[in-house]
This record gives C-alpha cells, sequence and structure tokens, in this order.
C-alpha cells in the first residue's frame, strides 16, 4: 500500500476507504478516543464551558521546510484555541484527497498531524476522507476542528486593551510566509528560509498558570502581524506604535523581503503570537516566553496610545513615524 | 543586512534631515522625485515626517505600471482569452483596471496568466510549453529594458517560436522633459538610481541645459535619499542646476555599455501613449523589425475595443504633480488598493498606493 496512490475508490466508503482509514489514519493517530468504527465520537468533559474552533487548511507545496499542510492543520487549530486560553484536548479532521495523491506522502501528512497534536496535549478523535477525481483538488486539503478547554477566567479579547499597554512579539517575524513562497521555487529564492509552523499552546499555558494578566492575544497568520495589530487597535478604539528597532527579523526573511518588496510585517506566520498585557506584566511575560523554545525570541516591540485615529504606526529604525496600514490584497512582487 | 542597513544608519539620518531643514528654512521648494521606487522609500521610511513643510515632494511619472496606457492592459486581457496563451507577467500589473476587466479577474475566469519576476522565466516557460504560445508583458524603463532585449536575442539564438513579447517600454527623458514644458512647479528633479545605473547621468544634460532643473542621480535608502534631498537643495538655493551623482556606488559615468548595446540592437525610438502625458515623441521602444518574429504586436492580432479610463480617475494628474492623490475624487472611496480604480493604487511604487498604504489621508 505504502508504494500505492489514492484511487477514487479510496473514497467511496467500502472496503477500500476502510482499508485506507485503518491502515493510514488509524495506525497515526492511534489513542482511546478515536473510535473508527463509528460515526462519532463519545468523549468525557468535565468543564461547564469549551472553547471550538476550526479551519481549513490549502497550502502548496505541501511539504516546505519547517512543516507540511498536516503539522500546519493541526497547529493552526491549536494556535486559535491557545490565544484564546485554551487548552486544546480534542481535534477531528477531514481529509479531501485528489485521485492519484501518494499515500507514502499522505502518511508522512498524518504522521506530522500526530506529533504536532501530542506536542500540543490534544488527541485526534475522530475523521473523515473523500476523494475528488485528479485535476480537481490539489492533492490534499486538510479541515480540523479543535475543542479546547478553559485553563484560565480571564477574558482575552480586543476590547479589555487599554491605553498604556504593551505590546509583545513571541517570535521573529515572516518566516512562515516566506520559507512557503521560497518551497514554490518561483522566485529562485534559496536560503535558510524555515517555516515557523509550531504549536503554541504549552507557551500559551506557561503565561496563563504563571498568572499573567494577558488583555489581548492573537496568532499573526495571513496579513501578518500588522493586520492583526490593525484588527486589535480598530475593536480596542485604540493605537498601537510598534518601534522597528525591537521586530524581530531574521537575515534570511529580511533580504527575502528586500529583493520581492515585501513588508516582512504583513508576511504570515504560523508560531508567533501578538500579546497585548498591562506594561507592568511584560518583564514576568517576557521572562517565561524566552524560556519556551518557541518563544526564545519574544520581545517588548510596541505601546498602546490613546489616540484620535484608531491607527497602528511605525516608529521606524531611523527615527521617523509612519502609519502600518491594513495590507490590502495580496503582496506582489515589484517590477523593479 | 550588509550594504544596506549602513545607509539606514539613524544618525546620518537625523544629520542630513537636520542639514536640509537648516539650509530650506524660510524658502519654498519643490522638488520631484521621478521614480516610483523613490516614493515608495520615502513613504516607507517616513522620511517626509523629517523633512521641513517648504519642502515639497512631488511624484513623478516613474512608475512603469501607473503610467501604462488602458489600451495596452485590454490588448493584454484580450490575448489572455485567446486560445493556447499564456500571459507571462510581472506582478504589478496583475490588478491594474483596463476598460471592463483585469488580468486578475482574466485569471479567475480560467485564463492562464503566470506572475514572473524576470522576461528570463517567460522564455523558460515557453520552452517547457511546446504548442502554447507564451507572451511576455513587456513595459519599464530603461532599468528593466536590456533584460528584455536580451531574453529576445536569446529567443532567436534558441530558435524559441512560440514566445512573444507585447512591447510597451519607456524612456525616461522625454517625459521629464513633457513636466519641465507643463504647467507644474518643479524645481529639481531626484532622478531615478536604477535607471540611471544602465543609462549613466548625461541623459539628463539636456533638462539642465534647455530647461534649467537640476538632476541628482540618488539611490533608495534614506541616507541616499536625504543626501539626494541636500545636494538639490544647494543646487537650487544657489541658482547652479547640474547633473550631479548622488549613487556613485552604482551609477557609473558611462551606466553600464552592454546593457544600452543590447538596448540599440533590440529595440527602435518610437512615439507612446502615457498615462497622463499623452503621447509623447520618441518616448518609447518598439521592437526592430530584424526581432519582428517575438513581437506580439506584430504577429498576433486580435480584436481590442476602444479602450476608456475610468469615470472620475485623476491618475493621470497624480502622475504629473498637478495633484496629491487624496485630492482625487476617488482616493479611499471608492479607489483603494482592494477595489482599485487607476494604475496608482495598484502598482507597489504607485503614489495613490503610497499615500494610501502609509495613510497620509488618516493624518
Amino acid at each position: 500500500m505504502k508504494n500505492d496512490i489514492i484511487q477514487l475508490s479510496h473514497g467511496a466508503g467500502g472496503r477500500q476507504t476502510q482499508r485506507l482509514v485503518s491502515r493510514i489514519f488509524a495506525a497515526a493517530f492511534e489513542n482511546p478516543c478515536l473510535d473508527v468504527l463509528n460515526d462519532a465520537s463519545v468523549l468525557p468533559w468535565e468543564q461547564d464551558r469549551l472553547v471550538m474552533t476550526t479551519d481549513t487548511y490549502v497550502v502548496t507545496p505541501l511539504f516546505f521546510p519547517g512543516g507540511d499542510i498536516g503539522r500546519l492543520a493541526v497547529c493552526g487549530t491549536v494556535n486559535d484555541l491557545a490565544v484564546m486560553g485554551a487548552m486544546p484536548v480534542y481535534i477531528s479532521t477531514g481529509f479531501i484527497l485528489e485521485e492519484g495523491f501518494a499515500i507514502a506522502d499522505l502518511e508522512k501528512i498524518a504522521s506530522s498531524m500526530r506529533q504536532a497534536a501530542d506536542e500540543a496535549g490534544a488527541v485526534i478523535v475522530t475523521g473523515d476522507t473523500k476523494v475528488v477525481p485528479k485535476h480537481k483538488g490539489d492533492g490534499v486539503f486538510i479541515n480540523t476542528a479543535g475543542i479546547g478547554r478553559l485553563v484560565s477566567e480571564q477574558t482575552i479579547s480586543a476590547e479589555q486593551i487599554r491605553p498604556g499597554d504593551a505590546v509583545i512579539l513571541t517570535g521573529s517575524v515572516g518566516n512562515h510566509g516566506l520559507a512557503v513562497i521560497s518551497a514554490r521555487g518561483e522566485f529562485g529564492l534559496k536560503g535558510p528560509l524555515r517555516s515557523d509552523v509550531a504549536p503554541l499552546s504549552g507557551m500559551v499555558q506557561d503565561l496563563l498558570r504563571a498568572g499573567i494578566r494577558i488583555h489581548a492575544m492573537r496568532d499573526a497568520t495571513r496579513g501578518g502581524v500588522a493586520t492583526v495589530l490593525n484588527e486589535l487597535a480598530e475593536t480596542a478604539g485604540v493605537s498601537i506604535t510598534v518601534n522597528e528597532s525591537a521586530v524581530p527579523l531574521s537575515e534570511a526573511v529580511h533580504s527575502a523581503c528586500t529583493i520581492l518588496g515585501f513588508d516582512p510585517l504583513y508576511v504570515a506566520n504560523e508560531g508567533l503570537l501578538v500579546i497585548v498585557l498591562p506594561a507592568g506584566e511584560t518583564e514576568n511575560a517576557l521572562q517565561i516566553l524566552r524560556g519556551h523554545k518557541y518563544g526564545s525570541e519574544a520581545v517588548h516591540a510596541g505601546e498602546v496610545h490613546q489616540e484620535a485615529n484608531h491607527c497602528v504606526y511605525l516608529k521606524t529604525a531611523i527615527g521617523s513615524r509612519r502609519m502600518l496600514n491594513m495590507r490590502s490584497g495580496e503582496q506582489l512582487p515589484r517590477i523593479c | 543586512m550588509k550594504y544596506v542597513s549602513e545607509f539606514q544608519d539613524r544618525n546620518a539620518v537625523q544629520y542630513l534631515a537636520a542639514s536640509i531643514r537648516e539650509r530650506v528654512a524660510g524658502k519654498d521648494l519643490t522638488i520631484m522625485e521621478v521614480c516610483g521606487t523613490h516614493t515608495m522609500a520615502i513613504a516607507r521610511s517616513g522620511l517626509r515626517e523629517l523633512l521641513p513643510d517648504q519642502l515639497t515632494l512631488i511624484s513623478g511619472p516613474g512608475c512603469p505600471v501607473c503610467v501604462t496606457d488602458v489600451s495596452y492592459i485590454d490588448r493584454a486581457i484580450a490575448l489572455s482569452r485567446m486560445h493556447g496563451t499564456v500571459i507571462a507577467t510581472f506582478g504589478d500589473l496583475m490588478r491594474v483596471p483596463g476598460s471592463d476587466s483585469t488580468l486578475e479577474k482574466e485569471r479567475a475566469n480560467g485564463a492562464d496568466i503566470r506572475i514572473v519576476t524576470s522576461a528570463m522565466d517567460a522564455l523558460f516557460m515557453a520552452g517547457q510549453k511546446a504548442g502554447q504560445r507564451v507572451i511576455f508583458l513587456g513595459i519599464g524603463f530603461e532599468t528593466t529594458i536590456p533584460t528584455v532585449g536580451v531574453v529576445i536575442q536569446s529567443a532567436k539564438s534558441r530558435h524559441i517560436r512560440n514566445f512573444y513579447v507585447l512591447s510597451s517600454h519607456k524612456i525616461m527623458p522625454p517625459a521629464m522633459k513633457a513636466l519641465c514644458e507643463g504647467d507644474v512647479r518643479i524645481d529639481g528633479f531626484l532622478c531615478p538610481g536604477h535607471v540611471s545605473t544602465i543609462t549613466g547621468p548625461a541623459i539628463y544634460d539636456d533638462i539642465v541645459k534647455q530647461y534649467g532643473k537640476g538632476c541628482v542621480v540618488t539611490g533608495f535608502e534614506p541616507t541616499d535619499i536625504l543626501s539626494g534631498i541636500l545636494m538639490l537643495s544647494k543646487q537650487i538655493l544657489a541658482k547652479t542646476p547640474a547633473v550631479e551623482n548622488q549613487y556613485k556606488r552604482a551609477v557609473l559615468p558611462d551606466g553600464n555599455p552592454r546593457a544600452k548595446e543590447v538596448m540599440d540592437e533590440v529595440f527602435e525610438s518610437c512615439d507612446t501613449p502615457w498615462r497622463g502625458l499623452g503621447t509623447i515623441p520618441a518616448s518609447g521602444l518598439k521592437i526592430r523589425d530584424a526581432y519582428a518574429s517575438w513581437d506580439a504586436s506584430v504577429q498576433i492580432a486580435v480584436p481590442v475595443k476602444e479602450s476608456r479610463e475610468p469615470h472620475g480617475c485623476r491618475c493621470g494628474d497624480v502622475l504629473t504633480g498637478r495633484i496629491q492623490p487624496e485630492a482625487c475624487p476617488l482616493f479611499g472611496n471608492p479607489c483603494t488598493p482592494d477595489y482599485p480604480a487607476g494604475a496608482c493604487m495598484v502598482s507597489s511604487e504607485g503614489t495613490c498606493a503610497a499615500h494610501y498604504k502609509y495613510g497620509f489621508h488618516r493624518k
């Protein structure tokens, strides 16, 4: 089966489907809650409230430096729960596979999902597989949903943001977007570009367990840090100023962005949080974050303040100030 | 980043900005930065904030996407609809509105349109797509033209017959002269560094001789731009217009002779329409007859309806420095980078895009 490819019959619901599910998915996701024989899984729950999210993942190429679509599909959902102050517990997954897709690749993807879920302390408890004819898909699309348990009674939401708050970035910006672009090979980019895709629930849990008060928290995925900050500023009715010199940026991402004419603050990340918290909590928070492998580059990058315009500003490295607006459309490589 | 960060030094920037403030105190100066990359670099680095209010910077017609006539976009769209055709283009052109559509919309409707970062990528694509024709959308100034020339030469020597260029290349000096003859006050030009690496600074001699306007060839990092402005301010205030080269680390006195040779070999001068400036004699470059087999406008006949500019759009006035983007009735509503009405809002080098992105209108 390992040298085999996906055929339409793998999605027909018969013996072939069963075989695929048991050989690939059940083997990779194996855990006491996973019930491949029934239509749904029955799960224990102890709290009054749960946190739930879902997201669908499409990425070209499916495998890129630092990760693959499987890791992305689990981490994205885990992080969406984490930023609400919840620990992921259960994950569901749906696959849309294209006819002809290599089963060996599917196995790698499933194994990445298991690894990421293990790291986040979650289990994959139910799933679904469909197969579409050749050229009707892009190899594999994955949907995941996640259920999380709240680890803190704090309300973490943009409305909590107050003038005087500090803004923390937990890592260097732009790594995921540039790694994917370079893996596509379209622009002849080479170099140490590596996606930051990572499950951040452990890091968030460390912060919350230490009693750090957090006003708002977002993972800066599509649209990058600048887009998240604009959304926060608008919702909270405040202005935010980011200090350009403080923003962590790798040499490789900086160079690639300069060549392509991209602004790294608008490039996607998959393992970076924007955290807004009372200024007095900053030092403790940074200490905890920096002790974590996904937060070693964490910095205090900006401040919240009250201005008539609810804008995001960038204090540039050369000592001027400019607007960091919401991004429009996709960033396109420029002509010269 | 080496050889870049040195030119972003905070102390040097502050020193240069203070020197400019001191020098122009109490005097009104209007400087045009011709090149779109300058416009973006100025906005992105927030330099305006460091400059005195009496120093007005106006953006010129040096964004190749912005000055591309609507009729060219319409032709590109018509070609993209032809069976067996792949359009290869720089990313900036994707969202430029034609009369009724954009390349981006055509791609969504099934046209095969690929973004490339060089004409060579398009030629490789043609090599891999026997049976289909690949048309490269050749726009740009002296910076880009030699690379397109080399690719056309390469197509000829390698007998690649399914590759074409739809050329709307333009050269800078005739547009600058047209501006000098217009009604907009310009005291001097920050001249495009990239164009000048190919041509050398001598192409601006006539601007100084005929129109008495100072010309300083300028690089793109903050200290480059401020040095260029300082050099130009000195010239203007002392009334000693001259061609000076601030960007010596890239621009040699003769430019790039090999690149100029290629340009001459493959292209010849023609009249061409500029958005905002109309048709300017001898301001364009078309593909010479010897290379006509690779010229899409010669080889591929396609009906194109009469083109029309978007109603109310004042890109033309923005490109010639007559108005700042905020004075256009469409700016910000409905024209935004998401739903651009005019090209100046699309390109990463467009003046309206720079003003919108960096929020000049919200201050």
